[in-house]
């Protein structure tokens, strides 16, 4: 599946400042029943917004902003360790988010939220610290130039150029696997597979 | 026989007119031999995946968008499934039917049964020897190989990496690639070696050690690399406890876990179901032989440890590196992080670790829910009783590893103590199928993740070995599992 296609954004942020945020705190495990990718939005950090009878949390954050006009979240150090389900990025996404920013973003949460339409930035720790302290701070995000810009503030981001190109170009990376399939026969040829 | 023969994974001949290459690690051999084209500035390495692990959380929204696109598996030979994570452990009531805990959970199970009828992949279905956790029943049918790429949706699959695999966790879109191309785009991570000296003392396991590794890593201080553990206490540990060891390396971050293939693995390989027989295993060890690491192969980063000295350790905060030996005390905390981890746990800094009241124990998982696990828990809890008050869950990993321990009268043991014996599953571990702790509540788990609500909202983990998870049932409280350990008890 590929997403809008995404180049740039200019949007609030929301700062989460907790260090290693898991995929459990983004969706807790009981709501990966599902068999569909949408809807996740309304459980994305679900303990952190509700408590045990289901009553907003009156300091989730989540709770009180307008997620159209704060589409960037900056997490604390090492963002979205632990499992690989995909149902993190894309609880964030229906959620409304379209860039997350840390210091440290884990292996297997970047490659799942490149693939829907969520771009994963890892900045450096002055730049963290800066975003950290500015919660709701209009920032833009270009990754036509892989630049982070906030007041006077340029700061360079690495996005794997492959994967760049699948988000500005919307490539759906599925169609580019399957149009390599003379190349998997022919490894499977050589290598009797 | 080997004359004729070379291994995709030899080193080169010496004297042969070859190309020089440089010495490769075991995690180079792996890579190579699984290149179908390789990575370019703009482009990842293609990357062939010889095992595909199935089960019912990640993969209805994979072969959806199969279906969708009207395409078919493209190996369904290549691919195996298994019901884990949303079934329940407890057997159907008195109308036959299972207790599920939602009909969205039975659902779920049930569209992976239709899914892989649709695609004809083998379904390790109700009924089925080799039901079970994903990563406990893939080695125990012989479906993981030295040497193969394994991938799953799922974070543990480095798992399999004990057998010498490149074993690794995907996300469901890319659950979808394999399914469709058997193949992945994938950057090369970097290596690191962890080299491990000494040897585990008796009554110190490898769910210790695999703490030990994590606390010294740091939760994300492996991100981007694959681990090769090696070292003389890797050598010396079991297959089932070289498993742990490679099971939590995602807790540090790290892309997969691997150890060279040696005896150890080879004789625990023969004769399960998918091995190959006869000659062809004889051959085939010789391949993987060739596997470990050459003399003087570069890795990127190299860290070590000392295993003589470990002592048991358990976790005091919500993060797995969060994790102290348990005759020590609880640290002060190093940041806001840590001290609010402290506050949900209810473990104050300067605590002693044993004595800490607890409420459930859980002993089961990917991690720990094997023989040897079970094993060693009915060897703390023979003649005792799990403590009043406490509530303790034991889940064999697989239907296998069930049979094999009711044949050994392990079941009639545990509940002898006192505590449930349930049916395979992840249960407790992620929670999902109602096996839950209840909110504020401690439990002692053997699990691999004490995320805050890991086990259920509120609940509060410490992750333990299945030894020290025990003696926590007998006790009440967590305390040094040696107490209760025979003298010299090796797992
Ligand atoms: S036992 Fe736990 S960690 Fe292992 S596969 Fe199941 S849910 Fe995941």
């Amino acid at each position: 599946m590929s997403a809008e296609p995404f180049v740039t954004l200019t949007s609030r942020t929301v700062v989460l400042p907790d260090a290693n945020i898991d995929t459990d705190q983004i969706i807790p495990a009981r709501f990966l029943t599902t068999t569909t990718r949408e809807g996740l939005g309304k459980v994305a950090f679900h303990d952190w917004r509700y408590d045990a009878t289901g009553a907003q949390k009156p300091d989730g954050i989540l709770n009180t902003i307008d997620a159209a006009s704060h589409r960037v979240l900056v997490g604390g150090e090492n963002f979205g360790c632990g499992s690989s389900r995909e149902h993190a990025p894309w609880a964030i996404h229906d959620f409304g988010f379209r860039v997350v920013i840390s210091s440290r973003i884990a292996d297997i949460f970047r490659s799942n939220a490149l693939k829907n339409g969520v771009l994963p930035v890892v900045v450096d720790a002055e730049t963290h610290a800066q975003l950290m302290e500015q919660p709701g701070r209009e920032i833009t995000v270009d990754l036509s130039t892989c630049e982070l810009r906030f007041g006077n503030h340029v700061t360079k981001f690495e996005v794997d150029p492959f994967a760049r190109a699948c988000l500005i170009e919307g490539v759906d990376s599925l169609g580019y696997l399957l149009n390599r399939t003379a190349a998997v026969e022919a490894f499977e040829t050589r290598t009797a597979a | 026989m080997r004359a004729n023969r070379r291994s995709p994974y030899s080193p080169k001949t010496v004297g042969s007119a070859e190309p020089e290459i440089a010495p490769r690690s075991l995690f180079d051999k792996v890579w190579d031999a699984h290149v179908v084209e390789p990575e370019t500035e703009d482009r990842p390495a293609l990357l062939y995946i010889d095992l595909h692990l199935v089960h019912e959380v990640t993969s209805p929204q994979a072969f959806s968008e199969l279906d969708a696109r009207g395409i078919k598996v493209r190996r369904p030979d290549k691919t195996f499934a298994t019901l884990d994570h949303s079934t329940p452990t407890l057997p159907p009531g008195a109308d036959g039917e299972r207790p599920y805990v939602t009909d969205q959970a039975k659902t779920q199970v049930d569209t992976l049964r239709i899914n892989t009828a649709a695609h004809g992949i083998e379904l390790a279905d109700w009924g089925s020897e080799a039901r079970g956790v994903v990563h406990v029943t893939g080695p125990e049918q012989g479906l993981t190989r030295p040497g193969m790429t394994v991938v799953c949706g799922d974070s543990h699959t480095s798992t399999h990496g004990a057998f010498g695999a490149l074993a690794f966790g995907i996300g469901t879109t890319e659950v979808g690639h394999v399914l469709a191309t058997q193949s992945l785009l994938q950057r090369k991570p970097k290596s690191m070696r962890v080299w491990i000296d000494g040897g585990l003392a008796p009554g110190v396991f490898a769910k210790d050690l695999a703490l030990a590794v994590i606390a010294q890593l740091g939760i994300g201080g492996a991100t981007g690399y694959v681990i090769e553990y090696a070292g003389p206490a890797v050598r010396s540990l079991s297959m089932e406890a070289r498993m742990t060891l490679c099971n939590m390396s995602i807790e540090c971050g790290a892309r997969a876990g691997m150890i060279a293939p040696d005896g150890t693995t080879f004789a625990w390989l023969k004769g399960r179901r998918f091995m190959p027989k006869d000659d062809g295993f004889r051959n085939a060890c010789e391949d993987w032989a060739d596997l470990a690491t050459e003399e003087g192969a570069a890795f990127d980063r190299e860290v070590k440890l000392y295993a003589t000295a470990l002592t048991p350790m358990a976790t005091w905060g919500t993060t797995p590196d969060a994790a102290a030996p348990i005759c020590g005390t609880a640290p002060t905390p190093a940041d806001e992080s840590e001290a609010k981890a402290q506050r949900y746990m209810g473990i104050e800094a300067g605590q002693p670790m044993m004595g800490q009241p607890i409420d459930v124990v859980f002993v089961g998982s990917c991690t720990n829910g094997r023989l040897s696990d079970l094993r060693v828990a009915a060897a703390v809890l023979r003649n005792r009783k799990v403590a009043p008050g406490v509530r303790m869950l034991v889940v064999p990993g697989s239907e296998a590893v069930r049979r094999q321990a009711e044949e050994e009268g392990l079941d009639e043991m545990f509940i002898a103590a006192g505590a449930e014996w349930r049916l395979p599953g992840c249960s407790m571990c992620i929670a999902m199928n109602g096996d839950m702790v209840g909110p504020g509540q401690r439990a002692v788990s053997t699990s691999n993740r004490n995320f805050e609500g890991r086990q259920g909202p509120g609940a509060r983990t410490i992750l333990a070995s299945p030894a020290t998870a025990a003696a926590a049932a007998v006790a009440g409280v967590l305390t040094d599992p040696r107490i209760y350990l025979e003298a010299g008890y090796v797992g």
